[in-house]
């Protein structure tokens, strides 16, 4: 593991999108006037007759999404995910969602780390809100290389997929020789005490996290969620059969992100407690991105207070 | 047009309108007003200008329909069947649980529906995909999109429009279906859109106003949209809701409610005269 590189995901999805380029001539991207923020900007200048900003208009934008991919492109649709998930969520719902069309979102600005702009801007709620579109894929990468290989998946699979990035540069986890595979969790840290179960920028703080349980005696499994839907079954139970407890951690609200995802597999398999580390049901604030981490409890510091709860209520 | 050309329109336009009938009386639901409104029009398009092949509903070179008005489905799947995507038969399932044909439109399980639609102001939008990926491709197909004049209250229908203009899609022909009369009331009294021309003009669109239901007028209008370069072309087309059946003629209650057994024996004998008249 690397661990010092630092890259924000929407980056990663902006190279992505270049790199693919020549070997997928179908692929279209749109943006919504948000292009230097999204990162498809590089996609815009090399490959400015496959690009089309649509202006502020977000619910516009997924409709043409639609109807280009109706017509057998490959399309991802830009914007923040506030807009992309939340604006036009009916637009996701209705245009995308249940005509199953072959539209990507790649939706960046994800969470509170999003920063100084604030809470109009940090969205903490488009997990929930797009897990309950039926068929659709959620993908949320912890860093650049998983990231990069989640465009590449996202494109070569039929279907829509929304792909969830951050603004903030967070340290690249993985190697070349790492493997994303859609709806699979991966293992990063072995542990047979307590399991948390991390996606996202978060996926890094959890491993910090089992350093520090470590020098506590405790052992801590972590699994990197990036794929929240379809949720990886598999790990979750055996996660639940073999340390008994569980934390999980993601840059949302724990209403209906991955913290519902988990706790609903566990509930329905092997009950064990779980406790969600997220946003507590709140609007985020202004800030440097770092400092709100801090604010919000999302590090690796309170999830080793998690991970105690957590194995207090283990049988 | 040609009178022998307009004479078979009008009689196939007429066995659209019973097909709407058929369809909502056994569904005991629907949207028969501005169904029938729209009827001259889509068979104006199927039967007579638009490239398509019932054999083959996803052949690519095909040109597009997107009825953005969804709830109108009853008339987009009268002329469907009528081509022969699908048999007559289902029209009588309409709504029914486990049928084919869908409350609203459902391009997934239904031959010849070119995108699902229902929930207004959308359909405009995915109508201008499909003219972007033509671009995309130099390819010689059309993308067509019929809207209620009450959708277009929807604010994305202008986010569509103004997108549609500044790409230059003369390849995009939308409808606008102005009957005038929306579930609340008549339009202008609901939320007027009016005027409704000169805002298409002002978002860069070739405007043409027509009767709906004179072949001759509709006729003229998608010819001068085909040959009309460098922008799209919206024909706002006056019309009647319930156009065909007397007692449903600009009533907004036929908006969302089927006729009972006598209504649609009634309308059944109205329109078999009809079309006796263009078929005699």
């Amino acid at each position: 593991m690397a661990g010092v590189i630092q890259k924000a995901t929407r980056d990663s999805y902006g190279a992505a999108l270049v790199e693919l380029a020549e070997e997928f001539p179908d692929l279209v991207v749109l943006d919504a006037d948000l292009a230097a923020a999204t990162k498809t900007g590089g996609f815009k200048k090399a490959y400015p007759d496959r690009f089309f900003d649509c202006g502020i208009a977000e619910g516009n934008m997924i409709g043409v999404a639609a109807g280009l991919a109706a017509a057998g492109k490959k399309v991802f649709a830009s914007s923040f995910a506030m807009f992309a998930a939340g604006r036009a969520f009916e637009q996701v719902r209705n245009s995308i969602g249940y005509p199953h069309l072959n539209v990507k979102i790649g939706a960046t600005h994800a969470g509170i780390s999003v920063g100084e702009d604030g809470a109009t801007h940090q969205c903490n709620e488009d997990i929930a809100l797009m897990r309950t579109i039926p068929g659709m894929t959620i993908i949320n990468p912890a860093d650049d290389v998983e990231a990069r290989q989640a465009v590449r998946a996202a494109l070569e699979m039929q279907g829509p997929v929304y792909l969830r990035f951050g603004r903030l540069a967070v340290p690249v986890l993985f190697d070349d020789s790492y493997r994303f595979q859609i709806g699979k969790g991966v293992q990063m840290v072995e542990g047979q005490d307590v399991t948390i179960i991390a996606t996202g920028l978060l996926v890094n703080e959890a491993v910090h996290a089992a350093e520090l349980l470590k020098n506590e005696g405790i052992a801590a499994r972590v699994i990197n969620m990036a794929t929240i839907k379809p949720i990886d079954r598999e790990i979750i139970v055996n996660a639940a059969k073999e340390t008994g407890a569980i934390v999980t951690a993601e840059e949302h609200n724990i209403i209906g992100g991955l913290g519902s995802a988990v706790t609903e597999v566990v509930c329905e398999t092997v009950p064990v407690p779980v406790v969600r580390l997220g946003i507590n049901d709140t609007f985020g604030k202004s800030g440097p991105a770092v400092g709100l981490l801090k604010i919000f409890g999302l590090t690796a510091e309170n999830l080793v207070v998690k991970a105690k709860e957590a194995l207090a209520l283990k049988k | 047009m040609e009178a022998s050309e307009k004479k078979r329109l009008a009689a196939m336009a007429t066995k659209v309108r019973m097909e709407v009938i058929e369809g909502t009386f056994h569904a005991k639901s629907g949207h028969p007003g501005g169904s029938l409104s729209a009827a001259d029009t889509l068979t104006y398009l199927y039967f007579h200008e638009m490239n398509v092949d019932p054999q083959n509903p996803r052949w690519e070179g095909r040109d597009r329909l997107v009825l953005s008005k969804g709830h109108c489905a009853p008339a987009l799947y009268g002329a469907l069947a009528l081509k022969g995507f699908f048999p007559l038969e289902e029209i009588q399932k309409l709504r029914h649980a486990g049928a084919m044909l869908q409350g609203h439109p459902d391009m997934k399980g239904t031959p010849g529906v070119d995108m699902s639609t229902g929930s207004l102001g959308q359909g405009i939008s995915a109508a201008v995909g499909m003219a972007l990926a033509a671009k995309l491709d130099n390819a010689p197909w059309r993308t067509y999109a019929i809207l209620g004049d009450g959708e277009i209250e929807e604010g994305q229908v202008w986010e569509a429009a103004m997108f549609a203009a500044a790409k230059n899609l003369d390849n995009l022909c939308i409808v606008v279906d102005n009957n005038n009369l929306q579930i609340d009331g008549s339009i202008d009294q609901v939320n007027s859109p009016y005027p409704i021309p000169e805002k298409f003009e002002a978002f860069g669109f070739n405007v043409i106003t027509i009767d709906g239901h004179d072949f001759d007028q509709i006729d003229a209008a998608f010819q001068a949209a085909k040959a009309c370069k460098g922008k799209p072309t919206a024909i706002i087309q006056k019309s009647v809701k319930g156009k065909g059946v007397s007692f449903m003629e600009n009533q907004v209650s036929w908006h969302g409610s089927a006729p009972n057994q006598e209504q649609y024996e009634t309308a059944m004998a109205e329109l078999k005269a009809t079309l006796a008249l263009y078929e005699g």
